[in-house]
C-alpha cells in the first residue's frame, strides 16, 4: 500500500515536472464517504483527508471536496449537492449497495468519472473504477495462518454483523481450515464493537475450559477479546487474530506480542488508493479503469512498520 | 395499578400493599425462571465466576436504569443516556490524559469528579430544555442524543479516546475488576446506587413529588409542587447515574470509542419497564429496575452459553424471552 502510494506520488510528481502545462488543469473531485461511526470509518475519513492534502499540494489546479454522511439517505442527498457544484470525478464509499446504486447512477449519467470504494454497487456497470479490499481473502489468510502454525486446535470465532462483508470473510476462513485439525467451537456476532466482543469472550471462557485461538476478524473487537482473556487470567489461549490493521494492533505485532503475532490487512487507507488512481486518470493519462483489489496482506513483525500510521485515529 | 396513582388515598392502603407485592415480586420470579433456563442450557451458567461476570457486566445498564426510573416515574423519557455515557467517558479520559494534577490518585479522584460534573450538566441541559422550552422529552433527548454522540466522535477524531498513562490505567482497572468481600466492586456500586435510589424515591418528599408529577402533573401543580423543578431534577439525577456508570465503564477497556454506549438508552428503558415501572409515569420500582437490568444481561449470556440457537436467531430469542417475561408479569398483576 505505502509503496504504491509513494510510487504514485512519485510518478505524479515526475509527470507534473515534465508536463508543466498540465499543472494548471482545473479538476474538481468530490469524495463522499460515511461519517466516522466506528474505528474503521474513522480511518477512512483520516486517510481521505490526508490523501486530499498530498494530492492538492502536488496538483495546483486540483480541488478535492470531502463530504461525510451519517447514513445512506443523507449520502444520497450529499451526492446530489456535490454534483450540482460541478465535479469531474466522484470517489465514493457507499453506505450500502441497495440505497445508493441509483443515486450514483444519476451522477454517472452526467458524465462524471465514478470511483467506487469497498462496498460494491448492485450494478457494477456504473463504476469506472472499483477499489476494494479482499474480504474472502481476509478470512482465508487468517485461516491459513491458524492451520499452518497450529495444525490442530480449538478455535472460537467472533463475527461482525450479518452482512455480505462478514459472510465473505467467514466463508474464506471456513474454506481455509476445511479438512484440517482446526475445530471451530463456536461463532457469535460481536457487532464489530469492543464491548460486545468483551462480553462474548467472557462467555466463551465460561463455556469452554480450553480454547487455543480466537479469530475475531476485526481489531476493535480484538481489543475487547484481549481484555477479557487478561481479566480471566486464562493461559490456554495462544493466539488472537484480528484484522483490518488498527494502529494499536499493528504496534503489538511490531513489538512482537506473543498472543498477537500477526494481523490481516483491510486498510481504511484504500480510499487514498482510490483517490490517487482517480487523480492519475486526469493528470497522467494512465489507464485506470477497472478493478483494483488490494491484498489481505499478512502483517508480521517484519513488515509491520510499513502499515503503522501513529497519527491515524484507527 | 390505578390506585397507586391516587396519592391522597389512604383507605385502600391494605389493598395497595397486596397489589404492590405481586407486581414487585414478578420481575424476581421471571429472573428465577431465567436462572432455571440457564442452568438447563449449560451447567457452567451457575458457576460463581459466570454469575459474577454477568452481574458485573450489567452494572452500567443497572446504574443508568436507576436514574431512568426517576425520569420515567415522573412521566419523562431520556433517550440520550447512551450518547451521554460516551461523551462523559470521552471527556473523563481526555481530562485524565491532560495530567493537570500531580499524583495519579489525585488525578483519578479529580477525573471522577469531572465525570460526575459533566453528567450532571448534561442532565441539566436536558431538563432545562424540556421544562423551560416546554418541548416533549422524546424530541429533546433525541436531539441531545445526536449532539452528545457527534461531539464524542469529534473529540475522538472518529477513532477512540484511550487512557495514555499505563500506570494510571493499572491503578484504575480494579474499579471494574476488583473484588471486595467476595463481590466485584461494580456489584457493590449497583447495591449502593440502588439503596440510595430507593431511599430518595420512597423515603423523601422529593421522591413522593416525582411520583405525584408522573401521576398527574396538574394535580401536583395545584398541590404546590414545583413541577418543573422536580422534572428537571430527575434529568440531573439521570445524568449523575450515567456518570457513575462511566466511572465503572472506563476502567474496563480504558477507552471510549464511537460505539460506546450505543443503544444503552433502549436497554435502560427496557430494564425499567421489565422491572414494573409504568412508561406513562406515576409508578417507580428501583429494585425491579435493577432486576430488569440483570435479566437483560442474563438473556444474552444464556444465548452465548447455549448451543441450540443459531447465531442468526439470537435476537429473535432474546425478544421472545423479554416479551414472555412481561406477559408473566402482567398475568401476576391481574390476579388480585
Amino acid at each position: 500500500m505505502r509503496k504504491l502510494l509513494v510510487g504514485l506520488v512519485g510518478a505524479v510528481l515526475a509527470s507534473s515536472m515534465t508536463f508543466a502545462y498540465a499543472q494548471d488543469k482545473k479538476v474538481n473531485i468530490a469524495v463522499s464517504i460515511p461519517a466516522a461511526d466506528h474505528g474503521w470509518t474513522g480511518g477512512v475519513v483520516y486517510h481521505a483527508e490526508r490523501a486530499a492534502k498530498i494530492l492538492e499540494a502536488n496538483h495546483p489546479g486540483l480541488k478535492i471536496t470531502i463530504k461525510t454522511s451519517p447514513d445512506g439517505a443523507s449520502q444520497a442527498n450529499a451526492l446530489e449537492d456535490l454534483t450540482t457544484q460541478g465535479i469531474d470525478a466522484l470517489v465514493t464509499l457507499p453506505h450500502n449497495s441497495d440505497e445508493l446504486t441509483d443515486p450514483i447512477r444519476a451522477v454517472k449519467e452526467k458524465g462524471i468519472f465514478v470511483t467506487v470504494v469497498d462496498r460494491a454497487l448492485s450494478d457494477p456497470s456504473i463504476q469506472d473504477l472499483y477499489v476494494a479490499g479482499n474480504n474472502p481473502e481476509l478470512g482465508r489468510v487468517a485461516g491459513e495462518y491458524l492451520k499452518n502454525t497450529m495444525k490442530t486446535g480449538d478455535v472460537v470465532v467472533i463475527r461482525g454483523l450479518p452482512i455480505v462483508i462478514d459472510e465473505e470473510r467467514q466463508k474464506g476462513f471456513d474454506d481455509a481450515i476445511a479438512g484440517s485439525g482446526i475445530k471451530v467451537l463456536d461463532k457469535q456476532f460481536g457487532n464489530w464493537s469492543r464491548d460486545d466482543a468483551f462480553k462474548i469472550m467472557q462467555d466463551y471462557l465460561t463455556k469452554f475450559p480450553k480454547i487455543d485461538a480466537v479469530w475475531c476478524q476485526d481489531d476493535d473487537m480484538a481489543v475487547g477479546v484481549l481484555e477479557a482473556i487478561d481479566q480471566a487470567k486464562r493461559t490456554d489461549i495462544k493466539l488472537v487474530i484480528g484484522g483490518a490493521g488498527m494502529k494499536d494492533m499493528i504496534k503489538r505485532v511490531a513489538d512482537g506480542d506473543a498472543m498477537t503475532p500477526i494481523n490481516v490487512l483491510y486498510p481504511p487507507s484504500m480510499v487514498a488508493t482510490a483517490m490517487e488512481l482517480t487523480v492519475a486518470n486526469f493528470y497522467d493519462q494512465v489507464p485506470v479503469r477497472g478493478k483494483y483489489i488490494l491484498d489481505a496482506t499478512l502483517v508480521t513483525k517484519d513488515n509491520a512498520k510499513e502499515f503503522y500510521f501513529p497519527d491515524s485515529p484507527f | 395499578m390505578s390506585d397507586t396513582k391516587t396519592i391522597t388515598d389512604t383507605r385502600g392502603l391494605g389493598r395497595k400493599f397486596a397489589d404492590l407485592d405481586k407486581t414487585a415480586v414478578a420481575p424476581f420470579l421471571a429472573l428465577a425462571a431465567l436462572f432455571l433456563l440457564g442452568a438447563l442450557v449449560n451447567p457452567n451458567f451457575l458457576s460463581i465466576d459466570n454469575l459474577l461476570n454477568v452481574l458485573t457486566r450489567s452494572s452500567f445498564i443497572a446504574i443508568i436504569a436507576v436514574g431512568a426510573t426517576f425520569v420515567i416515574s415522573a412521566g419523562g423519557l431520556d433517550l440520550s443516556v447512551g450518547s451521554m455515557a460516551a461523551l462523559v467517558a470521552g471527556i473523563m479520559i481526555l481530562f485524565l490524559n491532560s495530567a493537570a494534577i500531580d499524583g495519579d490518585t489525585a488525578m483519578l479522584a479529580a477525573g471522577i469528579v469531572v465525570a460526575i460534573g459533566v453528567g450532571a450538566l448534561a442532565g441539566l441541559l436536558n431538563g432545562a430544555i424540556i421544562t423551560i422550552g416546554k418541548i416533549e422529552p422524546f424530541i429533546v433527548t433525541l436531539g441531545t442524543m445526536a449532539i452528545f454522540r457527534s461531539v464524542t466522535v469529534w473529540l475522538a477524531d472518529g477513532g477512540s479516546i484511550a487512557m495514555k498513562s499505563i500506570a494510571m490505567r493499572n491503578m484504575f482497572r480494579p474499579v471494574y475488576t476488583g473484588v471486595f468481600l467476595g463481590l466485584p466492586f461494580p456489584v457493590w456500586l449497583i447495591i449502593a446506587v440502588g439503596l440510595l435510589g430507593a431511599f430518595i424515591l420512597y423515603k423523601t418528599s422529593f421522591g413522593r413529588h416525582v411520583i405525584a408529577v408522573g401521576s398527574n402533573e396538574d394535580v401536583a401543580r395545584y398541590s404546590g409542587i414545583h413541577v418543573n423543578r422536580v422534572r428537571a431534577m430527575t434529568y440531573i439525577l439521570q445524568g449523575i447515574c450515567v456518570a457513575i456508570a462511566v466511572v465503572v465503564y472506563v476502567p474496563r477497556l480504558g477507552a471510549a470509542t464511537t460505539t460506546t454506549g450505543m443503544l444503552w438508552e433502549l436497554q435502560a428503558i427496557t430494564a425499567v419497564v421489565i422491572g414494573g415501572t409504568a412508561l406513562r409515569g406515576g409508578v417507580g420500582r428501583i429494585w425491579g429496575t435493577i432486576c430488569g437490568a440483570f435479566m437483560l444481561e442474563i438473556v444474552g449470556n444464556i444465548m452465548v452459553l447455549s448451543n441450540i440457537v443459531s447465531e442468526y436467531l439470537i435476537g429473535a430469542v432474546q425478544g421472545t424471552i423479554i416479551i414472555i417475561a412481561m406477559l408473566v408479569q402482567r398475568t401476576l398483576q391481574k390476579k388480585k
